[in-house]
């Protein structure tokens, strides 16, 4: 009897000593958990309805008008050298074919119709020097511009004219290039103005570091160029892999692309041949970067 | 027929007076920190007034402009441009920035933001901006109470280098340890817990045990822990949001470094009996325990893929210790290490292509990655005594614990928890209030 007794007031301390141990676990307070941040979208017409900053909006427009006002002096200069007029002659070519509003900008007089549009220039050039070479290169575009509507009948006298005109572009090349090979004219940049390009754009580029290293990301951006090597225009090339889902890292590398280009403005383009290099092609690829 | 032969010709003329496009290859380029720009984010005096009260906080706006500072900067992918160089005002720039002038300082990017108190509630919205492009690249708004005023900097933070760098970001997660106190022959072990900055640092035990290798769960906030009870380590899970604790289970002899699988419904460990040790997972629902490897060597630190179809560990089963991987259920052993020296602590990326691990050659302790097939290893980083390393969610950046040598007189010892990018060149003394070891990095918080 007194032995059970014994045993159990054993085991009941036992009992009651590892509950006394265990229990501050039960007691111990929860931690106090940081509350749900609620995040929503701000709708894409509050930021697109945010007015300039007025001291920034008077700065914008002032530079604006300046540009305006430059651009306007450059087409209605008659004694500018003749070198220089080339250079804008092609240049109008280029919006003729692809840019007419901005044609609108620079010609506030033009209408927007291509043909009235050329007979307006070639008016006006007949004012300035070499008015043949010019003549036959707008009339060139405007056989462009007009392509669809030829009427088949005439074709036999444009054959003639495009002969005409290729010689007269390749006279004119060797005009521009002086002493530089034909060979090289067509076929790209040389080396060393590869080479300049290149190192001023690797100065410029931030890679983004966290992409990954083994996938298939390469970005293709068209430029179009002024003659001092500043960008008119970017175009993105795989553009509508940009805003897929899924292709998060193509975007970032994309957008860091773009910086680089408009971080390096104006770009080092070679001093002559503007033909050959005013539309270029950068194809953007940081795999060698990010394996090392 | 002969229309079209016309046709032809003729553009065939048309076509060999357009020049070729001209294509240049880029393919190098800096790997400068992203220069960019964090103004303080603007507050109207009338919120300012209530923050102030409820906060301690002189100017909340540029407080949590600077936790995001701060986190961008120690990232080591953006280098915050000091705030004496801005032109423009917070709440000026907050309308829409004047892009010449950040433009001027060389900002790349610039983050700008409002906050307001609204019913007893803080509200932050913030935008970013691209300068080169004049254009916004993302704008937010968050809502939560005024004490949550930290995580609001973290999550901007999340938020802005994935836009920039096109990865999820880590800021917004927390970090548990080891923290340590003492000499070196009677340490005082205790869990903590901070925030991934340092700052909200809390002790979750009293020190009496010694506790050991905490490790996060991916898939929640929840810590499975060994410590030991009569000399005799147990395997503990600990619910950091609940703070309830328990023993997952007693197990046959010495057990090790307890780790979850990537969905958290097992945890993966090893035990150690008669001379050997296996590899054995248990399924936290029904306990059932199961053994994965069964071969006469030392088979320790298991570590699940992030797709859980393969685990990565170590074994000696070569003669001395290097990395094996198999498939989850055992099978398809293949041995990944090959180069001089011992190589342990494997732990696989959380975006699934590298495997950190330790390595100890010639007396010097290494931290480095490798591929999952082991090519392309890489050591980050070298030390008297460096281990445990855990990966940051995204898996750009490892932490882990560095200790220092003593000297004849036992003095001079000291743990540190340090991190590292996967670059290597942006090695970072994590502050801790006391020694630390072990740590483990958590999940992010929001997703």
């Amino acid at each position: 009897m007194n032995r059970s007794i014994i045993i159990s007031s054993v085991l009941h301390t036992v009992l009651i000593v590892i509950t006394a141990m265990s229990l501050p676990f039960l007691t111990k307070k929860p931690l106090d958990i940081p509350p749900i941040v609620s995040v929503e979208l701000i709708q894409i017409a509050e930021k697109t309805n945010i007015p300039f900053a007025p001291k920034a909006k008077k700065i914008i427009e002032k530079k604006k008008k300046k540009k305006l006002k430059e651009k306007e002096k450059k087409l209605v200069s008659e004694q500018a050298p003749p070198k220089k007029v080339k250079k804008t002659k092609t240049k109008t070519v280029v919006s003729l074919d692809k840019k007419k509003e901005k044609i609108d900008n620079q010609t506030p007089e033009a209408v927007p119709l291509p043909d009235k549009t050329v007979k307006q220039i070639e008016t006006k050039k007949e004012n300035k020097q070499n008015p043949d070479k010019l003549d036959e290169e707008v009339k060139q575009v405007s056989e462009f511009e007009k392509k669809e509507f030829v009427d088949l009948d005439n074709i036999a006298k444009l054959i003639d004219k495009a002969k005409e005109d290729t010689s007269e572009i390749i006279k004119k090349n060797n005009d521009i290039t002086q002493d530089q090979d034909k060979n090289i004219v067509t076929s790209g940049l040389t080396l060393s103005e590869e080479d300049a390009l290149k190192a001023q754009i690797f100065g410029c580029w931030s890679i983004p570091l966290g992409l990954p290293y083994n996938e298939d990301l390469l970005v293709r951006i068209k430029l179009m160029l002024e003659p001092d090597g500043s960008v008119a225009k970017t175009e993105i090339l795989d553009h509508a892999r940009m805003n897929k889902p899924g292709q998060g890292f193509y975007k970032v590398l994309a957008e860091s692309a773009l910086r680089a280009v408009k971080l390096c403005q104006p770009l080092r383009v070679p001093t002559s041949g503007y033909e050959r290099w005013k539309e270029l092609q950068l194809n953007f690829d940081a795999r060698e970067m990010l394996e090392g | 027929m002969k229309k079209n032969l016309i046709i032809l010709f003729l553009l065939t003329v048309f076509s060999t007076k357009a020049f070729a496009l001209i294509e240049v290859d880029i393919t190098r380029g800096n790997l400068n920190p992203l220069p960019l720009a964090v103004s303080p984010l603007s507050i109207d005096d009338k919120s300012k007034i209530s923050f102030e009260k409820i906060l301690k906080k002189e100017n909340i706006g540029s407080e949590i402009s600077i936790i995001v500072e701060n986190n961008l900067k120690i990232s080591g992918l953006f280098n915050p441009i000091s705030k004496d160089a801005f032109l423009q005002a917070p709440d000026i720039a907050n309308l829409k920035p004047r892009f010449e002038d950040w433009n001027l300082i060389k900002a790349q990017a610039l983050i700008t933001g409002k906050v307001t108190y609204i019913n007893e509630k803080l509200r932050v919205e913030f935008r970013l901006w691209d300068i080169l492009a004049a254009k916004e690249m993302m704008a937010l708004a968050f809502t939560t109470v005024p004490s949550n005023w930290r995580r609001v900097g973290h999550i901007i933070s999340d938020k802005v280098y994935e836009r920039l760098t096109g990865e999820k970001g880590y800021f917004d997660t927390r970090i548990i340890y080891v923290a340590e106190e003492g000499p070196k022959t009677q340490r005082k072990k205790r869990l903590a817990i901070m925030d991934q900055d340092g700052a909200n640092n809390k002790f979750l035990t009293l020190g009496n045990e010694l506790v050991l290798t905490p490790r996060f769960n991916p898939a929640s906030q929840m810590v499975t822990y060994l410590s030991y009870f009569k000399n005799l380590p147990r395997v503990y899970l600990l619910d950091i949001e609940t703070g309830t604790q328990e023993v997952v289970g007693d197990f046959p002899g010495m057990t090790f470094a307890p780790r979850f699988s990537p969905n958290g419904k097992k945890i993966i460990m090893s035990f150690a009996k008669d001379g050997k040790s296996d590899i054995y997972t248990m399924d936290l629902e029904n306990r059932l325990v199961e053994k994965i490897t069964n071969h006469p060597s030392i088979d320790t630190s298991p570590s699940y893929s992030p797709n859980g179809k393969f685990i990565a560990f170590n074994s000696d089963r070569s003669g001395y210790q290097q990395i094996y991987v198999m498939k989850s259920d055992g099978s398809d052993v293949r041995r990944i290490s090959f180069g001089n020296g011992i190589y342990g602590t494997p732990v696989w990326s959380p975006r699934g292509d590298l495997i950190a691990f330790t390595k100890l050659h010639k007396g010097k302790f290494y931290i480095g990655v490798m591929r999952t097939d082991g090519k392309g290893e890489r050591l980050l980083t070298e030390n008297y005594y460096q281990e445990a390393p855990s990966w940051s969610p995204n898996g750009r950046v490892l932490i882990f614990y560095r200790e220092t040598k003593t000297n004849a007189k036992g003095e001079g010892f000291s743990a540190k928890l340090w991190s590292i990018d996967l670059t290597g060149y942006n090695e970072r003394l994590v502050e801790t209030q006391t020694d630390a070891s072990d740590p483990s990095w958590s999940s992010l918080l929001s997703n």
